[in-house]
C-alpha cells in the first residue's frame, strides 16, 4: 500500500542519516512502532546520527512522538541525535511532544496470596462496619419517623403513595404468578411422595402450614428484595452520584425524611399485603393441583385445610412480613447511600443490596422460628 | 457553489429533525471548511446540541443529507462509517468519561480498540495527550469522580484527540469553567488546531471563545442557520437576536 511509513538508513561518511518517509500517523502506528524499535538498536553504532523527516507525507502525535522517542534513544552522552528537515507545519507538533516526560508507572494490583488474604481479612473486618451501618440507618429512620409523628404535616404522603404503587401494586402480578406456581409444585411433589403411604390427604396439612408460616412470606420477601431493594439502591445511588442528595441537604431537607422514610414505609406496608396475596395464590395453586392431579376435590381440601391450620400459622407469617420489609429497606438504603462516583460502584452496591437483603431475610426467618417455637406458636 | 464546497469537511443539506410534533431543525444547511474553527451559537434550546448529535448520528433526522469527509453517512456501509468515526473526536458537554476507568484507561480506550500497539507506546501517547491538554501525567491513575470540572473537560478533550482525529466536535467546552480556565481552554483549542491541523466544530455560549478562538461563526435560530460569517459580519447584522447577542451589555464588556 502506498503511503506506508519507511525509515531508510543512509551512511554519510562517519555519520548515519535515517530518512523517514510516508505517512507517520496513527493509522500506521503498529508498523511505525516496529520500524522505530528496530532503529533504536543503532544507538552508538556511529558518532553522528540524524533523523531526516523532510520526506514525511503526514505527521500526527503518534508519528511525532515516535520520532522524538527515536531521537532520545539514539542520543547518548557524547552525541545528541538531531531531527532535520522539519517543515514549519510540523515543528510545533514536535516541540509539543518534546515536553513529554516518562509515563507514570501503573499501580500494580496483581493477584497474590497475601493480597487475597488481605482482601478476606478486610471483608471480615468490614462485617462489623456493615452491622453498625444498618443499626445507624435504623436509628435515623426511626428518628425521622418520630419527627414526622410530632409534625404530621411534614409527612410525604404523595411520595409514599407513589412508592407504594411501585413496590406493591406493580409487583402483584409477578408475585401472585410465582407463588401460584410454587404452590402447584409443593402440592404435586407432596402428593407424589405421600401417595406411597396412602397419605395423599396430608398434603393439605403440609401445604397449609408451609405456605402460611414460611414459604409465602419468605419467597415474597426474597422477590421484593430482588425487585424493590435493588431499585431503591439504584435510585438512591444515582442520586448520590449526581449530588442530588447533597443538594437536598443544603436546602435544609433531611434526605432520610424526604427520600428514605417514604420508601421504607411503602415497603413495610407492601410486604404484608404481597405476602398475604402470595399465600392465597399458593394455596389456590396447591388446591388446584390436589384436585386435578391428586383427586382431592375442593370441598375435601377446604375441610382438611380448616382442620390442619389454625390462625396462629397465619399470624406467624404475617408478623414476620413487616420486619423483613424493614430489613430489606434498610439494607437497600444503606447500600444506595454508599455508592461512590462510578457506574461500577453503583453496580457493586446494587448487587450487595440484593445479596445482603436476602441473607438478612433468611437470618430473620431463622430467628423468628426459634422465637415462635419457644413461645409455643 | 459546488466549487466552493470542495473544501467542506462537513456538509449539511436541508436537514430536518423532529421530536414528536416539535420541529427542532427545519431544512438546515451548513458547511464546515477544512482547518477552520467554527463557533456555533444560538439561543438556549434552539437545537445546537441536536444538530451536533444529528451530524454524529446519535439523533435520527426526518429528511436531508449529511456528508462528513465527503461520505454520506446514511448511505455509508458500516465499515465506511467506522472509518469516518476514527477520523473524528467528540467532546461531550459533561465530558462523558467512563466512570469506572481511570484517566489513563479513558484516554487509551480508543487506541487500544483500534490500533495494535504495545502498552509502552499507549502509555507514552497517553502522557503526550495529557501534556497537550495541559494536565500533569500524575493524574493518569485517578478516576473521573476524583477530578475537578475543568480537569474532566481536559481529559475528555484528550480522549477525543486520542486517535489524532482530523475533526473535533466540542459541545460547550468552556461552560462551567472559570474565565481564566475558559481562556486557557480557548488558547488550547487554538494551539491544537494549529499543531494538529484540526477542524473544530464548537458549540458555545461563550462570547470570549467566539472572539478569541473561532475563525467563523454560524448562528442557529428557528431551526435554520440565520447567519454565518466573521465576528464583524455578526456585529453588522440587523437580526434582532444577533444585535442583542453581539452588541448587548455582556458583549460590550468582552470587547472593552
Amino acid at each position: 500500500m502506498s503511503g506506508d511509513p519507511t525509515l531508510e538508513r543512509i551512511a554519510q561518511g562517519e555519520g548515519l542519516a535515517l530518512c523517514a518517509a510516508g505517512n507517520w500517523t496513527a493509522r500506521f502506528a503498529p508498523a511505525l512502532e516496529r520500524i522505530v524499535s528496530d532503529a533504536e538498536k543503532l544507538r552508538g553504532s556511529r558518532p553522528h546520527i540524524f533523523i531526516d523527516v523532510s520526506q514525511v507525507a503526514s505527521l500526527d502525535t503518534f508519528g511525532a512522538w515516535l520520532i522524538e522517542r527515536l531521537r532520545r534513544s539514539l542520543s547518548d552522552a557524547s552525541a545528541e541525535a538531531e531531527i532535520a528537515g522539519l517543515s514549519a507545519n510540523y515543528s510545533s507538533l514536535v516541540d509539543e511532544v518534546r515536553r513529554v516526560g516518562p509515563a507514570p508507572r501503573v499501580v500494580n494490583d496483581r493477584l497474590s496470596i497475601t493480597g487475597m488474604l488481605e482482601q478476606i481479612g478486610r471483608t471480615v473486618a468490614g462485617v462489623s462496619g456493615t452491622i453498625i451501618g444498618l443499626v445507624d440507618m435504623l436509628g435515623a429512620v426511626l428518628a425521622a419517623a418520630g419527627k414526622v409523628l410530632i409534625h404530621p404535616r411534614s409527612f410525604r404522603l404523595t411520595s409514599t403513595v407513589h412508592h407504594l404503587e411501585q413496590v406493591c401494586w406493580r409487583a402483584v402480578p409477578i408475585v401472585v404468578l410465582i407463588t401460584f406456581l410454587i404452590g402447584c409444585i409443593i402440592s404435586q411433589q407432596g402428593i407424589f411422595h405421600f401417595r406411597r403411604f396412602g397419605a395423599d390427604i396430608f398434603v393439605v396439612d403440609m401445604l397449609g402450614v408451609l405456605v402460611l408460616r414460611e414459604i409465602g412470606v419468605l419467597l415474597v420477601a426474597i422477590m421484593v428484595a430482588g425487585r424493590s431493594g435493588s431499585a431503591y439502591t439504584a435510585e438512591l445511588g444515582s442520586m448520590k452520584m449526581r449530588e442530588e442528595i447533597d443538594a437536598l441537604r443544603t436546602m435544609g431537607f433531611d434526605p432520610i425524611e424526604v427520600l428514605i422514610l417514604p420508601r421504607m414505609l411503602a415497603l413495610v406496608l407492601a410486604l404484608p399485603i404481597l405476602a398475604f396475596l402470595g399465600a392465597m395464590a399458593a394455596l389456590y395453586g396447591g388446591g388446584l393441583v390436589a384436585w386435578l392431579y391428586g383427586g382431592v376435590d375442593p370441598e375435601a381440601f377446604l375441610l382438611r385445610l380448616r382442620d390442619a391450620i389454625s390462625i396462629d400459622h397465619f399470624i406467624v407469617g404475617m408478623v414476620k412480613a413487616p420486619v423483613m420489609a424493614a430489613v430489606i429497606g434498610i439494607v437497600a438504603c444503606v447500600e444506595g447511600l454508599a455508592v461512590q462516583g462510578s457506574a461500577e460502584s453503583l453496580g457493586q452496591h446494587t448487587t450487595a443490596s440484593v445479596v445482603k437483603g436476602i441473607f438478612f431475610v433468611i437470618v430473620m426467618d431463622g430467628v423468628f422460628a426459634i422465637f415462635f417455637a419457644s413461645i409455643g406458636m | 457553489m459546488a466549487e466552493q464546497d470542495i473544501d467542506a469537511i462537513i456538509r449539511v443539506r436541508d436537514v430536518t429533525v423532529q421530536f414528536g410534533t416539535t420541529r427542532v431543525l427545519d431544512g438546515l444547511d451548513l458547511d464546515v471548511k477544512r482547518g477552520e474553527i467554527l463557533g456555533f451559537v444560538g439561543p438556549s434550546g434552539a437545537g445546537k446540541s441536536v444538530l451536533t448529535r444529528t451530524i454524529i448520528g446519535l439523533v435520527p433526522k426526518v429528511s436531508g443529507r449529511i456528508e462528513v469527509f465527503g461520505v454520506d453517512l446514511d448511505a455509508a456501509s458500516s465499515s465506511q462509517r467506522r472509518a469516518v468515526e476514527r477520523r473524528w473526536g467528540i467532546l461531550f458537554q459533561q465530558g462523558a468519561l467512563f466512570s469506572s476507568l481511570t484517566v489513563r484507561q479513558n484516554i487509551q480506550f480508543p487506541a487500544r480498540e483500534y490500533l495494535r500497539v504495545s502498552q509502552r507506546l499507549l502509555d507514552e501517547i497517553m502522557v503526550a495527550k495529557l501534556v497537550m491538554v495541559g494536565l500533569k501525567p500524575e493524574v493518569a491513575d485517578r478516576y473521573p469522580s476524583e477530578l475537578s470540572g475543568g480537569m474532566i473537560k481536559r481529559v475528555a478533550l484528550a480522549r477525543a484527540l486520542a486517535l489524532d482525529p482530523e475533526l473535533v466536535f466540542l459541545d460547550e467546552p468552556t461552560s462551567g469553567l472559570d474565565p481564566i480556565g475558559a481562556g486557557d481552554f480557548d488558547e488550547l483549542v487554538r494551539t491544537l488546531q494549529r499543531t494538529l491541523g484540526l477542524t473544530v466544530f464548537m458549540v458555545t455560549h461563550d462570547l470570549d471563545s467566539l472572539y478569541t478562538a473561532c475563525d467563523r461563526i454560524a448562528v442557529l435560530g428557528n431551526g435554520k442557520i440565520i447567519a454565518a460569517g466573521s465576528i464583524a459580519d455578526m456585529k453588522a447584522s440587523q437580526h434582532p437576536w444577533l444585535q442583542q447577542y453581539f452588541n448587548g451589555k455582556r458583549a460590550r464588556a468582552v470587547v472593552a
